[in-house]
């Protein structure tokens, strides 16, 4: 992927989107081609005159490219607002900040929402299954057409941390840095049972029509509302769900049926599932949830987890987990990076602890902030950043 | 410098500049911070507490969290240069595994361990008939770390026995500067407060194992 592609309307510094020709298709591990590509994203900062100070911020399943700007639909400040911002250890001043929108996602990248050239209807269900590995080579892609070679970092958590451990596999060469939080080298049977609980539900809803109800003029909201509801309840910790709702009420008395929701815990997830139709797209989250699934980036070094890091013995890694999360536990984190060390990759790793549970690297979390600045003020020393 | 550790004065003046140096139980990473300011070292530190782990990364140190029992396995063989073992080995369940693996990961070893072979050990034992509470020792036997104590002697035989070299050894204490001293000496085996030992092997290494070769990643 050393090719660079000119993005055809000028790249906006504060972002955009990245319009690929048909000649510069984007090569699926499936073995189909997508084009033309269209990749959204945003910037924060500046690129200065070495490039060197590219940081790739990767997002979680459901994210998006608004890590640090308002949200075009909710109106809600950006997902990683604690992390990236003047004085914050990710600083636009010093850092040239990048987030897409991943391939397959329902936010300006190519998406099973998105027109099918071939016939002017949306794509639906004849959109191509993706993997990681594909969203890390559309990433990849735009590095190329802005004329960054190395990243000076790429940092995610969960879904994003994959992406970044891919990138360390198949870009070594590309990445000075790498930050892996609260994710896994490959997606469990309990992930993907979560996941096809979700799947299940979205594809029950009858408004779902097979994957066309855009043609039909429906959305299948009651179905993606339980898929994010189901997936809600991964995301906390038994504790944080006890300790913010317990058993209480939301009115005096039980309700003695079904219409409205008794406890607290049950109204705060109804608001989850129902706020996250307006912003998502029921299609996308098949799609995402599938190319999460077939996540294991052992698979293609015969198992062995450390081959696939053995290319990158000069990218220094941080690799963060959470002690609540259950979702991708400390367990997962530490076979990183067992794996890092056995490659011979320079890394640190330290569980958080924390009752918040997987959600925790969006709050307010002292040792992730702490962690995170002391990584990056190394590395930018190391690299000759000012 | 005058307020430095004297184990730490020690082991700076041992290590070479520009070196890869793995310190296991690095605690918060004063020693990797010196090591790297001073001496412009590669390090990488393994502590088992996660508020250790934390000071390290703010401190840009790199820092695992891990085990020095367990997690030394998954460290290739020759990675380093220098493994640093301060003050812990004698709080390891296999002291023996881990001194012959740090020889694996890296070319030399410094290792200090309080020696219970000192006088003032020896003298409240014979005195009290109860287990010594010294400076070294600080803690009482049933809340103490230290659960494989030894003498100078003891681990000196145990060197010899693993195939190990002592290229250098000195004696520690509070407040002394460090004195280097022929450790099989047993006038040495009362004097020394702490020993801290540069270790190589002596031995022809084993063949290196591929990092396939490091087990099950997964189990």
């Amino acid at each position: 992927m050393s090719q660079t592609v000119i993005a055809s309307p000028a790249i906006e510094t504060n972002g955009g989107t990245l319009r690929l020709p048909a000649e510069a298709p984007l090569r699926l591990d499936s073995g189909a081609t997508l084009a033309p590509l269209e990749i959204a994203y945003k910037t924060y900062g500046r690129l200065n005159a070495e490039r060197s100070n590219a940081v790739l911020v990767c997002h979680a399943l459901t994210g998006d490219q608004h890590a640090a700007s308002i949200h075009p639909i909710t109106g809600k400040p950006g997902w990683w607002n604690r992390v990236i911002g003047p004085g914050l250890p990710l600083d636009p001043d010093r850092y040239f900040i990048i987030c897409t929108n991943v391939v397959g996602g329902c936010m300006g990248s190519t998406g099973p929402s998105s027109l099918d050239p071939a016939t002017g209807k949306p794509y639906g269900l004849t959109f191509p299954v993706i993997t990681i590995a594909d969203m890390v080579r559309a990433q990849a892609m735009l590095m190329d057409a802005l004329g960054i070679g190395t990243l000076f970092a790429a940092v995610g958590g969960s879904m994003g941390g994959m992406q970044v451990l891919q990138w360390a596999a198949d870009y070594p060469h590309r990445l000075r840095s790498a930050v892996c939080i609260a994710a896994a080298a490959r997606h469990s049977a309990q992930n993907i049972a979560f996941h096809e609980v979700g799947r299940q539900a979205i594809m029950a809803d009858p408004d779902w029509r097979g994957g066309a109800y855009e043609a039909h003029g429906v959305r299948p909201e009651k179905g993606l509302a339980v898929a994010r509801m189901a997936a809600h309840i991964t995301y906390l910790s038994e504790a944080a769900l006890q300790r913010k709702f317990g058993r209480e009420l939301q009115r005096d008395g039980l309700s003695w049926g079904f219409d409205a929701p008794d406890f607290q815990v049950e109204s705060y997830l109804r608001y989850q599932g129902a706020s996250f139709v307006d912003r998502f797209d029921a299609n996308s989250y098949l799609y995402i949830t599938r190319a999460v699934d077939y996540f294991d980036l052992a698979g293609a070094y015969d198992g062995v987890l450390a081959q696939a890091f053995r290319r990158a013995r000069d990218v220094r890694f941080c690799v963060l987990s959470f002690s609540s999360d259950w979702l991708y536990s400390t367990g997962e984190s530490r076979d990183i990076v067992r794996a890092l060390n056995a490659a011979g990759c320079r890394a640190s790793f330290v569980e958080i602890e924390t009752d918040k549970g997987h959600d925790a690297f969006f709050l307010d979390e002292p040792v992730l902030d702490s962690a995170l600045r002391g990584f990056f003020e190394s590395q930018a020393s190391r690299g000759g950043l000012a | 410098m005058s307020g430095l550790r004297e184990d730490f004065k020690e082991i700076l003046r041992l290590v070479r500049p520009n070196a890869r140096v793995l310190d296991v139980g690095c605690g918060e990473g004063e020693l990797l911070e010196l090591l790297t300011q001073e001496k412009g070292v590669d390090g990488q530190g393994l502590e088992i507490s996660p508020s250790g782990v934390a000071a390290c990364l703010a401190k840009g140190i790199a820092a695992v969290q891990g085990d020095g029992d367990r997690d030394l396995d998954h460290f290739p063989t020759q990675a380093f240069d220098y493994a640093i073992l301060s003050k812990t080995l004698q709080q390891m369940r296999e002291p023996r595994h881990v001194l012959s693996e740090l020889l694996r990961i890296a070319d030399r070893a410094i290792v200090s361990v309080p020696n219970f072979g000192h006088w003032r050990v020896r003298w409240a034992l014979l005195t009290q008939g109860r287990m010594p509470e010294t400076k070294a020792l600080p803690e009482p036997w049933w809340s103490t770390p230290n659960i494989h104590l030894c003498t100078l002697r003891d681990l000196t035989a145990l060197c010899d026995e693993l195939g190990l070299r002592i290229e250098a050894c000195a004696a520690v204490s509070r407040g002394q500067p460090a004195r280097s001293i022929d450790p099989s000496r047993a006038i040495e085996n009362w004097r020394a407060e702490t020993a801290l030992f540069l270790l190589t092997r002596e031995r022809p290494r084993p063949p290196a194992p591929e990092p396939t070769a490091t087990g099950d990643l997964f189990a």
